[in-house]
């Protein structure tokens, strides 16, 4: 479904990803884990199209999305829950999942999307009318994924979406990724909480200083050596 | 926008305009001279600020450009106001704004906060001291005169456009286009995120709201009788409108309305009454509005009706 090759981004004269290639099939939960600033989240702002790639390919559904700009790659399907949420603060909850509909592909049929992102979450049913700054943490993670939906995404692209939040809300979180997937969803899940990322996920890429440094079934990658170390603290 | 939210207390906002709208229509039948002129100087500031707070008030991007935009069209005037029918000439005006606008807005909207500001400020001294440059080059003087139209139609042509501009602000704002305009102010990324076109969106809106402004110019140019840059390209008319509608309260459009009224007001009154004194106290006016008023005069009707409310209350619980 989306495919990306050899893919080299840079921040001015910094290059942060270096010839990353990656595959996300339909119906996977792919996730990337990786320590701060080994460019997971660089890496999802170059698919979404706020950062420009300085080569390499990106194609989604065969297509050639590769500097295409970010409303046109909403358009085509692929959307962001972007890193704590970034939601409305002025904005009520039910203004902020409207706008998530903003996309022409979807802004006829929101009244229908409005009503199945209810039924997934009846807190946010519960507060539409409350502004979205008056949100707890885990609220506003819920309103950002309820936000994306509205788009009617084929593919969902979570950025740390358990950053900051209660063990007892990210579970929440963690079994609506899931559910999203089982609807049909495809989903790349960037994460630091790397053993919940592993036991979620179909498949998992390790991302270290802007380079795949491994790549594997998530059951293969719990046993390896080096993921047990690094990253589980084994 | 769905049916529910079209109450009656955002009903009542229109219902007063259309009176208004009446009221003003009529009112050069009646009323002095003086009052026309009067309420021609506030219709330009409300149009300016009105302007101004369709761009910088959803999306938060402080522009001080109006007096660019203002001074485009008072040098329309100057120069096709002699051989152009009057209408001809506040359509290019605006034109000639929107487009300047378009293009300067594509070039600098990428920057951000405080850098945008600078920019468009930094854009009122560049198109002064070209023109000067041209005027004094080319053809010899650095003045022009301006074709003189009566004040009536002076007054009939700032209250169409108006009229014009609070349409806009309404339709904008009840759009899907509003809604994303507020959205690019509260989080810009993730504007981005759900797909609105951010560049684009901020380019057009900031040069629609330049048409009104360089339209306001063309008119009033008429009542000067002679223009030169620096009369034209004023700074003042930059800073007024973000003045104003810091006084009228951000928020929302109301706000800046009504802090352009009650400021144009006060600075006439005060311009006759104390003419050596009034930058100071209008100086001082305004400080008194920053601190005791953040969210302007909006915010003061709002803590009012709030105690009006909570009192009446307070007696029924008796």
């Amino acid at each position: 479904m989306l495919e990306i090759r050899d893919l080299c981004t840079c921040y001015g004269k910094v290059q942060a990803l270096w010839d990353v290639s990656l595959q996300v099939n339909e119906g996977e939960i792919v996730a990337l884990v990786g320590s701060n600033g080994a460019g997971k989240t660089t890496l999802l702002n170059t698919i979404s199209g706020l950062l420009r790639p300085v080569s390499g390919q990106i194609t989604f559904l065969g297509k050639m999305i590769r500097g295409l700009p970010p409303h046109a790659i909403v358009e085509l399907g692929i959307s962001q829950v972007p890193e704590g949420g970034r939601v409305f603060p002025e904005m009520t909850v039910r203004e902020n999942l409207e706008m998530g509909a903003y996309p022409y592909r979807v802004w006829r049929d929101k009244e229908a999307t409005l009503k199945q992102v209810y039924q997934l979450f009846p807190l946010l049913k519960e507060r539409e009318k409350q502004l979205a700054r008056t949100l707890s943490g885990g609220e506003r993670q819920m309103l950002a994924i309820g936000r994306c939906l509205m788009s009617r995404p084929r593919l969902c692209m979570f950025d740390e979406p358990s950053y900051g939040l209660a063990p007892l809300v990210v579970a929440e979180i963690f079994r609506i990724i899931r559910h999203l997937r089982d609807q049909g969803i495809t989903v790349l899940l960037v994460e630091q909480n790397v053993r919940r990322a592993l036991e979620i996920a179909d498949r998992a890429y390790v991302l270290e200083n802007g380079r795949i440094c491994l790549e594997g079934a998530c059951t293969e990658l719990l046993e390896n050596d080096h993921v047990r170390r690094a990253y589980l603290g084994l | 926008m769905d049916i529910a939210r079209l109450d009656l207390r955002k009903m009542w906002t229109p219902a007063l305009l259309l009176i208004a709208l009446a009221l003003f229509a009529t009112l050069p039948l009646y009323a002095s001279r003086y009052l026309v002129i009067l309420l021609t100087s506030i219709a330009m500031y409300v149009v300016l600020t009105g302007s101004w707070a369709i761009f910088s008030g959803p999306t938060g991007y402080i522009s001080l450009a109006p007096a660019a935009f203002f001074g485009l069209g008072i040098y329309t005037s100057a120069v096709l106001g002699r051989t152009s029918p009057l209408p001809a000439v506040i359509l290019v005006a605006g034109l000639a704004s929107f487009l300047v606008a378009l293009f300067v807005g594509a070039l600098t909207l990428r920057l951000k906060g405080i850098y945008f500001a600078m920019f468009t400020f930094g854009l009122v001294e560049l198109i002064k001291y070209f023109l000067l440059w041209y005027e004094v080059e080319f053809t010899g003087t650095r003045g022009r005169f301006v074709v003189v139209v009566d004040n009536t139609t002076i007054y009939y042509v700032m209250f169409i456009i108006l009229a014009t501009l609070l349409l806009t602000a309404y339709l904008i704002r009840r759009s899907r286009f509003g809604m994303a305009l507020q959205s690019i102010g509260e989080c810009e990324e993730a504007a981005a995120h759900i797909g609105v076109n951010v560049n684009l969106l901020k380019t057009v809106t900031f040069a629609i709201s330049a048409i009104f402004i360089g339209m306001a110019g063309a008119i009033m140019a008429t009542r000067w009788t002679y223009v030169d840059p620096y009369i034209a390209f004023n700074p003042l008319f930059s800073f007024m409108p973000v003045l104003m509608a810091i006084f009228g309260g951000i928020g929302r459009f109301g706000g800046p309305i009504l802090g352009a009224v009650v400021f144009a007001y006060l600075e006439e009154t005060l311009i006759t009454r104390f003419p050596y004194y009034y930058m100071l106290l209008f100086g001082i006016v305004l400080i008194i509005a920053v601190v005791y008023l953040p969210n302007g005069l909006v915010g003061l009707a709002q803590i009012l009706q709030k105690r009006i409310s909570e009192r009446r209350h307070a007696h029924t619980g008796r």
